[in-house]
Order: structure tokens, then sequence, then C-alpha cells
């Protein structure tokens, strides 16, 4: 029940957005998501209602931060990313 | 599909393994066991499904606390909608519910019984189904904060008047604050649910960590997520630093959702209450206000949640560490009863009960405790 799960608008009507969530699409409900919604936008979606908007440039941010978490020298003991293969 | 899925997937293996090494190296840094804590269902499953624990260097225990809203939700609660429910009130509420005991039997078994309950995925499915009846529809309310703010924003939106609330919501900071002034406690950080924090802003956690002088890192929950958050927790304990630090910027703000959290203390105001398993937590349970009597079980079904001291006896008279485990002081293989008396279907305490409980995760991820 607790479980949020972030989705993709594909459909806005009023306060019912449609998002598709990898693949599976529901009903959403958007009276309390935190700033205006359009189509394509990110969300994280609980219980039915979106309760955020993800600003795609943060997914951007995300993938820096790990980046420079992971890339940050401990007297080499840290393996940087990348250089071993995945 | 695969956009949406590549974009908000976080598991890039070579980055785990450095942030991992990171981790290690911190740890060898502390040259001691440190324990820390997190308050979340989510956290516990993804570490789960992930295999993250098998990962972790050994002298650093990550203990889920009281992370369950499901878990910790009263018999009574439990007792007052199987009560209504086979008298013939269609009852509404979260799939995770069904198998929670109350004191004689569970939803499922009242439903087995010819009880009326139904499973609904989520808050706005509420407002629809009481509108297209003419009956009285109850909604069984549960859940942190994040799952209140959709109860919320359901009665803000004038439901209908056959929908009737019983709200079980819980507000979890008051949870880790009863963990935080459990003396025994040897936790040194929290890791806290990034979800939650979503609505809640992290500028929560300050005062906390002033107050505690306790470390406290906001998570998401996929890997990456989990582990940054850890190496960024971990390393303020071994250096003796106590901030709040926001490992899950892409969801969560300082401020949080504000039209949320108006929204939910529009509706609910708090007060004290019972925890399964944990006792009495002052201002945990997020409770209607007077204004939203007319939806409001206790009032329209003159629903009296009397104590269960019964529930708690028993757990306590078969050493049950249900309480241990949620205030971080045990983990589930320390249970004797720990998947052998103790199993999904037939639960002795409150871990067991729900699939967010760490004991039922554990059970069903085959995790056996610390090697």
């Amino acid at each position: 029940m607790c479980l949020g799960i972030p989705g993709k608008i594909v459909s806005i009507d009023d306060m019912v957005g449609v998002v598709d969530f990898w693949g599976v699409r529901r009903e959403v409900a958007l009276h309390i998501v935190d700033e205006p919604v359009v189509v394509g936008d990110y969300v994280l979606v609980h219980v039915g209602f979106a309760i955020r908007r993800i600003p795609p440039e943060e997914i951007d941010n995300t993938l820096a931060f790990f980046e420079e978490l992971s890339a940050e020298d401990l007297e080499g003991v840290v393996p940087r990313p990348r250089t071993e293969g995945a | 599909m695969n956009a949406v899925k590549t974009r908000l997937e976080f598991r890039d293996v070579a980055v785990g393994k450095a942030l991992r090494a990171r981790l290690q190296h911190a740890m060898e840094r502390a040259g001691r066991e440190i324990s820390v804590m997190h308050v979340c269902g989510s956290h516990e499953q993804a570490m789960a499904r992930y295999g993250m624990r098998a990962s972790f260097p050994r002298d650093l225990r990550v203990q889920m606390g009281p992370g369950c809203p499901v878990c910790v939700t009263d018999a009574p609660e439990i007792d007052a909608c199987i009560a209504l429910a086979s008298q013939g009130v269609r009852v509404l509420t979260y799939g995770d519910m069904l198998r929670v005991p109350g004191r004689a039997m569970s939803l499922d078994d009242a439903r087995a019984a010819g009880a009326r309950v139904e499973v609904v995925y989520g808050a706005n499915q509420v407002a629809q189904i009481a509108r297209e009846s003419k009956e009285p529809v109850l909604f069984f309310a549960t859940g942190f904060e994040t799952t209140a703010v959709a109860t919320a924003a359901l009665l803000l939106d004038n439901p209908s008047d056959n929908l009737v609330v019983l709200s079980a919501h819980k507000w979890v900071p008051a949870a880790m604050e009863v963990v935080a002034q459990t003396p025994e406690s040897r936790i040194e950080g929290y890791l806290a649910a990034g979800h939650a924090a979503t609505i809640t802003g992290y500028g929560l956690f300050e005062p906390f960590v002033e107050r505690y002088r306790i470390p406290v890192v906001i998570g998401g929950f996929e890997p990456l997520d989990i582990l940054s958050a850890l190496v960024l927790l971990t390393e303020q304990v071994v250096d003796g630093k106590h901030e709040v630090v926001n490992a899950f910027p892409r969801c969560v703000t300082r401020e949080g959702n504000k039209k949320a959290l108006a929204a939910m203390h529009a509706v609910f105001e708090m007060g004290d209450g019972d925890w399964r398993g944990i006792a009495h937590v002052p201002s945990g349970n997020l409770v209607l206000r007077k204004e939203f009597e007319r939806w409001d079980a206790r009032s329209r079904f003159g629903v009296e949640l009397a104590a269960a001291p019964e529930v708690e006896e028993r757990a306590a008279a078969s050493e049950c560490r249900c309480g241990g485990i949620m205030s971080g002081l045990a983990e589930p293989s320390d249970c004797q009863h720990f998947g052998k008396a103790c199993r999904p279907d037939a639960p002795i305490g409150a871990c067991m009960v729900s699939t967010e409980g760490a004991c039922r995760i554990w059970f069903e991820h085959g995790i056996e405790g610390r090697r």
C-alpha cells in the first residue's frame, strides 16, 4: 500500500491523469501534486494520487550525484565507476 | 515503456560497487559495529529484492524500525471494521489490511464468512465507488503520511454522504521519537523514507537531529538511492556529525509538498494512540478533525476503539520480538519463532503480518540474518 511508483503522464482530463507505469496504465488523481503537470511529465504516485512532479533535470542531477559520490577519491580505495566494467 | 523504465531506474552495477566500497571504507575507519535504522517497508523490500543485505559491510547493522503502518495497526481498529462488515456495511480497504489479525479474526477471515470486504488500490477509487452506491460505504484508511494525504484529498473533494472513513493513519516521525527515546537503543542514524519526506519535506527532521544529535539521511528506493544514502549516513556517524542530508533530491525538497501537507492538516489532527508491537505513541495517530465528523466512522457508527491489552499480552507471553525489532534492538532472525511458529499464514507478531513487515520480508526472501 505504501508503494510509491514513478510513471509518465500520457493524458490529462481536468483532475484525472492517465499515467504509464512501465507499461501499465492507470488513472491517477491530480488534486495534490506539488506543481502543475502536463502530458509527458514524470510523477511519483501513491495510492492513486500523484504527489510529486519529478523535474526531468532532477533525474540527470541524480545520476550526476551518484557519479560524484562514487567517484570521489578515497586514496584509491574506491574504484571509479565504468572503469572496471559493469 | 522502455523510455520510462530506463529513465527512472538507478541500478548501474559499477556505481553500486563503488558506493559499496566507499561504505566499506567508512566502516573500516570506524573499526566497530554501527547500527542505523530505516523506517519504511519499501526500503526493506528493495534491500531484499536486490539482495543488498548480503553486500553490506559486516559490522553495519541496518535495522528496520516502525516502518510498516499495516503491522502497527491496532487490533481494535481491525475488530471495528470486522464488526461493521459483518453487519452488512460495505468495507473498502487496501489489500495489505486483509490478513492483519484482530482479536478473533482478520478481515480476510470475515470475508470468507460472508462479510462485505473489498480491496481498493487507491483512495481515488473510493470516492467513485461511494458515488455509485446508495448504501453506506466504509473506507478503512491506513498508512503513513503518504497515504493520509490521499485520504485528505478525498475528503476535501466533497465526497457523497454515504462515505464513512475509519482513519488508522499514522505519523511516522512520532514513532522515530519513541525509538530515539528508548534508553537501550543502539541506533546511531536514521535512513528516512523518501516518499514520506516527499510530503513532509526534509526540514521536518532538522529539530529531531538537533534534539537527539543523531544524523538523518533521506533516501529513495532504487538500489543506488539506498546505497548512496547509507554512505552519507554511515560517514556522518563515523565522523561524529549529525545533519539532515537529502539523498533523494529528485523527489524531496526542504518544504515538501505544501499542497498535500495543507490538505492533511486541514483534515487530520494528531492524536495519541496505541501502535501494535510498540505500545503508546504520543501524537502518532492522524485523527479526523471535528469538521469532518459527518464522514467519520467514530461518530457515524459510534465506533469506540478500546485498548486490546490481551493482544500485546499474548505476544509478550509468546516472547515475540516484534517490539524489539521495531525499536532496533533485535532482528527477525533473533526471534525463536521466526519462520517456525510465526509464519505469514499464522503470524504471532506484527512484523510477520504484512508484506511490508520486517519478518515477513525476511521470511519471503529467505533472509536468515547476518552471516
